[in-house]
């Protein structure tokens, strides 16, 4: 990957003279923002109208039990830009009890399923998402099953359908 | 009483014929998920050929088979999928489960996959192997086939599990606790005194 690091640190001075507080870091040539969670929703729509056209993907880290590690779910969104070959990894992270975050949907439609998989995966609500349906598993689901305290054999959800017998036709 | 029968006549009863029918024309329905759809696939094709064994029209709407052959693990949201492709299909019926997943949930034992299709609907012929070879496959329709011309029946008695278990229970029910005290029980008493001659 090629990434065009001058713009991309032009860019990262503008983010932090207009957010201030922000952490930023690179890592052999990827750069990564880490945001506050009430101010996710202005950095990350500052960067859409900054150039970043093309939402790659949101996913979820669970830092349960993690070392080192203060805050419990940490959001990863990866920006791109298709003029110009640069990426951005913004991180957010937000903490249980009802883990929440403003959606991007208005800022990237390709965000929409994105938030809508993270949900159903982790259970972090999407604040003004305009369908937040489970995604994969099916809706009589009630748990969230890639959250790290759910265990790997499930809470019995698999055995809940009904049961045909020959009788049944 | 001697019956004069021409030659070439054979008698037999009605039952037998069907299943003679049934047993050497079943319809497969291929609900193939997984690396066993492949071996399913081979046990179709030129070299295993299941046309030997009169299975080798495998349609895609269960409306016109009459063999499931579940072959591959079958996750959660895919249950309901399976269940109602078993409904939709019409009498007489019946059901392989082909390889260990679709047996019992294979390795993957997770949250989102069925641990044995058997917990939902009725399996005929499990069929061990990961996944099985096509021989494997095709010795469980040759063993759906004995089954079927066994135990089968024009009406489909055999599929009235519940009314059969209902009966031996009734019988069971009728003997009484006495039922293994040979001296003590009546029916079995009623054939020492009578017995079929």
């Amino acid at each position: 990957m090629t990434t065009d690091q001058s713009s991309t640190a032009d860019l990262l001075e503008t983010l932090v003279a207009r957010f201030p507080g922000l952490e930023t870091s690179a890592y052999r040539g990827q750069t990564r923002v880490v945001v506050g969670e009430p101010a996710s929703f202005e950095v990350l729509s500052f960067l859409a109208a900054a150039g970043f056209d093309l939402l790659v993907d949101v996913t979820c880290v669970d830092y349960l039990e993690y070392r080192g590690a203060t805050r419990r779910y940490g959001l990863v969104y990866l920006l791109a830009s298709t003029a110009t070959p640069r990426r951005l990894t913004v991180r957010v992270f937000v903490d249980d009890p009802e883990p929440a975050v403003r959606s991007v949907v208005g800022v990237w439609r390709s965000a929409d399923w994105l938030e809508r998989e993270v949900w159903d995966m982790f259970g972090i609500r999407f604040v003004g998402h305009p369908d937040l349906r489970r995604l994969m598993m099916p809706e009589q689901f009630t748990a969230h099953p890639l959250r790290k305290d759910y265990p790997l054999q499930g809470r019995g959800e698999r055995h809940n359908f009904p049961v045909l017998t020959r009788e049944d036709g | 009483m001697a019956l004069e029968l021409p030659e070439n006549v054979v008698v037999s009863r009605l039952d037998e014929l069907a299943n003679w029918c049934r047993k050497n024309s079943l319809w497969p329905m291929p609900f193939a998920t997984a690396c066993c759809g492949i071996e399913l696939m081979a046990t179709g094709a030129a070299k295993h050929d299941l046309a030997r064994f009169g299975a080798e029209v495998f349609r895609f709407s269960p409306r016109q088979c009459d063999l499931m052959i579940v072959a591959g693990r079958v996750a959660m949201k895919m249950l309901p999928v399976l269940q109602r492709i078993w409904l939709q299909m019409h009498e007489p019926k019946w059901c392989i489960s082909m390889g260990a997943c679709a047996s019992t949930g294979g390795v993957f034992d997770t949250y989102a996959v069925v641990q044995g299709i058997d917990r939902f609907i009725p399996v005929d012929m499990y069929v061990p192997g990961c996944p099985p070879r096509p021989e494997q496959l095709i010795q469980a329709i040759i063993d759906l086939q004995d089954k079927i011309q066994r135990e089968g029946t024009i009406t489909g008695r055999e599929f009235e599990t519940r009314e059969r278990q209902l009966r031996k229970r009734a019988l069971v029910e009728a003997v009484g606790p006495l039922s293994l005290d040979a001296a003590r029980n009546p029916v079995i008493q009623r054939e020492l005194r009578f017995p079929r001659s």
